[in-house]
C-alpha cells in the first residue's frame, strides 16, 4: 500500500494546473459563445492533455489513458478548484459510451462518442415503462422492421432530460415471439423523429427533470441497432469500467458531507453553532465513517482493477452505500435547517447542486435522495443484486419461473 | 497510487487463515468458550511458529520486523475464527516496549516476546477511570534504588497468563511490571467475552520500571489498539455474515431454503453492504499509523468506532437471522456476539471516539 504523492504526482499537478492557467477561465477567442460552447472547446483541449476523457481510446475522440486513481483525484481536485468543465455527467457518458464501446459498431463509436464526451450530444435513456420498471424486461414498446426501417410504437417513462436529449438509447421488443429476455433490442433513436411526443413529469421538487416518451410510428433507420436483433438485454448491461465509476459515487458522498459540515458550523442551536452540539458531532462522526469507508473500498476497487482482479461483492455496493449516505445526510441535514424546513425552495434552488448550497438546496436534497435511491436500480433491486450474484443466495420466486420457461 | 495489499500481505493473510481453519475448529472453539480457560497453549505456539506473535518486532531481536498493517490483516483473521489468546494485550505490550523502550529492557523482553515465549498484556483502565492516558492514576514512587507501583487495573486481557505487565501509570506513562514480582494480585474476572478473558491486577508497592519513552508511546499504542480492534471486528462481522448466509441456503421452511425469501435476502445484503466497504477504512487507519501520522489518530478513532458499532449491530442482526437456535448457548453465533462487545467496549466506546475524531478534526 502506498498512497503518497510521489514525485511523478506532484509533477502531473504542477502541469494539471498549470494547463489549466492557461486555459480556464476562457479568454479572447476562447470566450466567445455561450457556456456551453466555452465548455465543450475547453474540453476538447482538456483531452487532448488527458484530463478529460481518461478511459475513453484515443481513436474514439477520448485521451486513451491507463488507469490510475490518483492522477484522476488531482485531476478531480484541480479542476474542482477552479470550477472547469471536467468529464461530462450524464447518461450519455456514463452509460451509452461504454455500451458502444464493448458492443457498438466501428461506424457507431465513431459517431457518437466523441461528440457525447466533449458534451456536444445529449442523451436520454429509454428504459423503464409504465408496467415496466424493476422488472424491466417485461417491456412493451415494439420496433417491427417494415421497409428496412424499424417503426417504433409505445411509452416510455422517467426519461430524464428527455426535453433536451438528441438522442435516445433505447430497449424495444422486437421479436415477440422469444422468451422476454431475448426479444429485446437496442436502439439509437433520434428525438427529432417525427412521431415523437416529450410530455414534462413534475417531481415532488417542483421542477421536471423527467418525462414520459411517447412513439406513435416512429421509423428508425435498421443500422440503428447495437449488437445483434433480440440481444438488447445483453447489451444494456454494459457496465462501465472506468475510474469515474470507482470514485465517481464517493467523490459525491464526500462532497455532500462536506456540504453538511459547513451547514452544522453556519447553523446555530441554543445559540451557540450546531456542531457544537454533542448529538450533532456524533451523527456527523457516524456518517463520516460510512464515507471515508465509501471512499477507500473505491480506492481498493480501482486498485483490483488496474491488477486485472473483479472487485467481486465490494463492486455490487457502491450505489446502495451512496444511497444510504444521502438518506443519513438528508435526515441530519433536516434537522440543522429547524424552522427553515417549513420553508418552500425557491425556483433558483429546485435544480440538485453539489454540494447543495443554502436551505433551500438541503431541502432539494432531502427530496432528491429519494430520487436517487429510485433511479438506475432502486435500493430493494440492489439488495437482490447483492443477495443473488453477491452472496450466492437463490434468485427469487418470479425470476426462477421465468429462467424455467 | 497504490491501494492494495502486497503478495507478501496476501500471503500472510491467507496462511494465518488456513493455520486457523486446521488448528482452531469449531469443536476446540467451543471447549475453550465452555471451559476454565481463555488461553490454548497449543494454538499460542503454533502462532509463535509462524512468526505472528512477533510481526512488528525488529529482526535483530526476532521478529518480523513488519507494520501494524500487517499485524492487523493477522487480527482481521483471528477474528473471523473467533481465535483466543493474548494476541491482542501481547501485540500492544510488545509494540510499547519497541516503541517505548530502552535498549536493556528491549534486549531482556523483546526476544522472549517475539518468540512467544513470554506473554505480555496491558493493563490500562482502572476502577471507575478511563482509557486515557490522562486518567491514569496508578503509582510509580522511588523507594531506595528502584520504582514501586501502587494501584489496581481492571480488565486487563489474558492477565491469568502474562509474564509481564505494561502498566499506565499516573502522569500517562508506562511501567513494566513482572508477574512474579511481589505485590501482584491477579484476579479472574467473569468477562462477556470467553475467547479474551480479563482479569484484574492490584499493585502493592510491587517493583516496577518505567519505559524511558512511555509518554510519547501510549498515544501510539491507543491508535494501534483501536485499528487491531477494527480489525478483529471486519474479521467478525465478516464471518457473521457468512455464518447467516450459510444458515439461509440451508435451513428450510414452508418447502424452500429461507434463502429464498426477499425479506431474508435484503436482511443478508444490508448486513454485507454494512461491513465490506469498511475493510478499506481499518487498512487506511493502518497506513496512517504506519506512514501517516497526522493522520494516524483520527483514522484510527474513527475505525474503532465505526467497524465495532458495524460488528455489534450485525452480530444481532446474525442472532435474528438464525431464529431461536441463535439465542442458544449452543449457537456459535454468540461467540462473535461476545467478540462484539469486547470490541466495542475495549480501549472505549464509539461514542468517545466519535468525539475525539470531532475533536481532531478540529469540529
Amino acid at each position: 500500500m502506498d498512497l503518497r504523492y510521489s514525485k511523478e504526482y506532484e509533477e502531473y499537478r504542477r502541469k494539471v494546473r498549470e494547463f489549466l492557467k492557461s486555459h480556464w477561465p476562457p479568454s479572447g477567442e476562447a470566450a466567445k459563445g455561450s457556456e456551453a460552447e466555452q465548455a465543450t472547446r475547453f474540453r476538447a483541449l482538456a483531452i487532448s492533455h488527458g484530463c478529460v476523457a481518461r478511459s475513453i481510446p484515443t481513436t474514439y475522440g477520448g485521451s486513451g489513458q491507463p488507469p490510475d486513481v490518483l492522477k484522476a483525484v488531482i485531476i478531480a481536485e484541480e479542476f474542482g478548484r477552479v470550477h472547469a468543465p471536467g468529464d461530462v455527467r450524464g447518461i450519455g457518458a456514463s452509460m451509452l459510451v461504454p455500451t458502444l464501446l464493448e458492443h457498438g459498431r466501428e461506424d457507431q463509436k465513431h459517431r457518437f462518442i466523441p461528440p457525447t464526451i466533449c458534451g456536444e450530444m445529449h442523451w436520454c435513456q429509454g428504459y423503464s415503462e409504465p408496467g415496466s420498471g424493476s422488472d424491466l424486461a417485461s417491456l412493451k414498446t415494439r420496433a417491427e422492421l417494415i421497409d428496412g426501417e424499424w417503426v417504433v410504437n409505445g411509452q416510455k417513462i422517467w426519461t430524464s432530460g428527455a426535453q433536451i436529449a438528441q438522442y435516445m438509447f433505447c430497449l424495444c421488443r422486437t421479436e415477440p415471439d422469444a422468451p422476454k429476455h431475448a426479444g429485446i433490442s437496442y436502439l439509437l433513436i433520434d428525438m427529432a423523429s417525427p412521431g415523437i411526443d416529450v410530455r414534462p413529469l413534475r417531481q415532488m421538487t417542483g421542477t421536471a427533470d423527467f418525462n414520459e416518451v411517447f412513439f406513435t410510428n416512429v421509423r428508425v433507420p435498421m443500422d440503428s441497432i447495437v449488437g445483434k436483433r433480440g440481444e438488447g438485454w445483453a447489451v444494456s448491461r454494459s457496465t462501465l469500467k472506468h475510474e469515474r465509476n470507482m470514485i465517481g459515487d464517493a467523490a459525491g458522498s464526500r462532497a455532500l458531507f462536506e456540504g453538511l459540515l459547513r451547514l452544522a458550523r453556519e447553523t446555530k442551536r441554543n445559540g451557540k453553532r450546531a456542531i457544537d452540539d454533542p448529538g450533532v458531532r456524533q451523527q456527523l462522526a457516524t456518517i463520516e465513517g460510512y464515507v471515508l469507508s465509501h471512499q477507500y473500498s473505491g480506492y481498493r476497487q480501482l486498485t483490483q482493477a488496474a491488477r486485472g482482479k473483479d472487485a467481486g461483492i465490494a463492486g455490487m455496493m457502491n450505489k446502495l452505500t451512496s444511497t444510504n449516505i444521502g438518506h443519513s445526510v438528508a435526515k441530519l441535514a433536516l434537522d440543522l435547517l429547524g424552522d427553515e424546513g417549513l420553508v418552500a425552495p425557491n425556483n433558483e434552488a429546485r435544480v440538485m447542486g453539489l454540494p447543495p448550497r443554502g436551505h433551500a438546496g438541503w431541502i432539494i436534497q432531502n427530496m432528491w435522495s429519494l430520487g436517487v435511491a429510485i433511479a438506475g436500480g432502486s435500493a430493494n433491486i440492489q439488495r437482490n443484486v447483492i443477495a443473488e450474484r453477491g452472496l450466492g443466495l437463490p434468485r427469487d420466486f418470479a425470476a426462477q419461473r421465468e429462467s424455467s420457461r | 497510487m497504490n491501494f492494495g495489499l502486497s503478495d507478501e500481505q496476501e500471503l500472510l493473510q491467507d496462511t494465518a487463515h488456513r493455520f486457523l481453519e486446521e488448528r482452531w475448529p469449531a469443536q476446540k472453539r467451543r471447549a475453550l468458550v465452555d471451559g476454565a480457560s481463555g488461553h490454548d497453549a497449543d494454538l499460542w505456539r503454533g502462532m509463535a511458529e509462524l512468526g505472528l506473535v512477533g510481526l512488528m518486532v525488529e529482526e535483530k531481536a526476532g521478529g518480523a520486523g513488519l507494520e501494524l498493517l500487517d499485524l492487523a490483516l493477522v487480527a482481521e483473521v483471528l477474528g473471523r475464527f473467533a481465535a483466543p489468546g493474548p494476541f491482542l494485550g501481547h501485540s500492544l505490550a510488545t509494540l510499547a516496549l519497541s516503541l517505548g523502550g530502552s535498549e536493556a529492557q528491549k534486549e531482556r523482553w523483546l526476544p522472549r516476546l517475539a518468540s512467544g515465549e513470554a506473554i505480555a498484556t496491558l493493563a490500562l483502565l482502572e476502577p471507575g477511570g478511563g482509557w486515557d492516558p490522562a486518567e491514569w492514576g496508578v503509582t510509580v514512587t522511588s523507594a531506595g534504588a528502584g520504582l514501586r507501583i501502587s494501584g489496581e487495573k481492571l480488565h486487563v486481557p489474558a492477565a491469568e497468563i502474562a509474564d509481564l505487565f505494561v502498566v499506565g501509570v499516573a502522569g500517562g506513562g508506562l511501567a513494566l511490571v513482572e508477574r512474579t514480582t511481589e505485590g501482584v494480585r491477579i484476579e479472574a474476572i467473569e468477562g462477556v467475552d470467553r475467547t479474551r478473558r480479563v482479569g484484574r491486577v492490584g499493585f502493592a508497592g510491587a517493583v516496577a520500571n518505567l519505559l524511558p519513552g512511555g509518554n510519547e508511546a501510549a498515544p501510539r499504542l491507543r491508535d494501534a489498539g483501536l485499528v487491531l480492534l477494527a480489525a478483529d471486528a471486519f474479521g467478525g462481522a465478516s464471518r457473521c455474515v457468512e455464518l447467516s448466509v450459510e444458515y439461509a441456503k440451508t435451513r428450510v421452511q414452508f418447502g424452500v431454503t429461507i434463502g429464498h425469501f426477499q425479506a431474508v435476502k435484503h436482511q443478508l445484503a444490508n448486513m454485507a453492504v454494512e461491513i465490506e466497504p469498511a475493510r478499506s477504512l481499518y487498512w487506511y487507519a493502518a497506513h496512517a499509523f504506519d506512514h501517516l501520522p497526522a493522520e494516524a489518530p483520527r483514522h484510527a478513532a474513527l475505525a474503532k468506532a465505526h467497524l465495532t458499532d458495524r460488528f455489534m449491530q450485525i452480530a444481532r442482526d446474525t442472532v435474528e437471522a438464525h431464529g431461536g437456535i441463535g439465542f442458544t448457548w449452543e449457537c456459535d453465533v454468540q461467540i462473535w456476539y461476545k467478540r462484539a462487545m469486547f470490541d466495542r467496549a475495549f480501549l472505549g466506546t464509539p461514542a468517545l471516539h466519535r468525539e475525539r475524531a470531532a475533536r481532531l478534526a478540529g469540529w
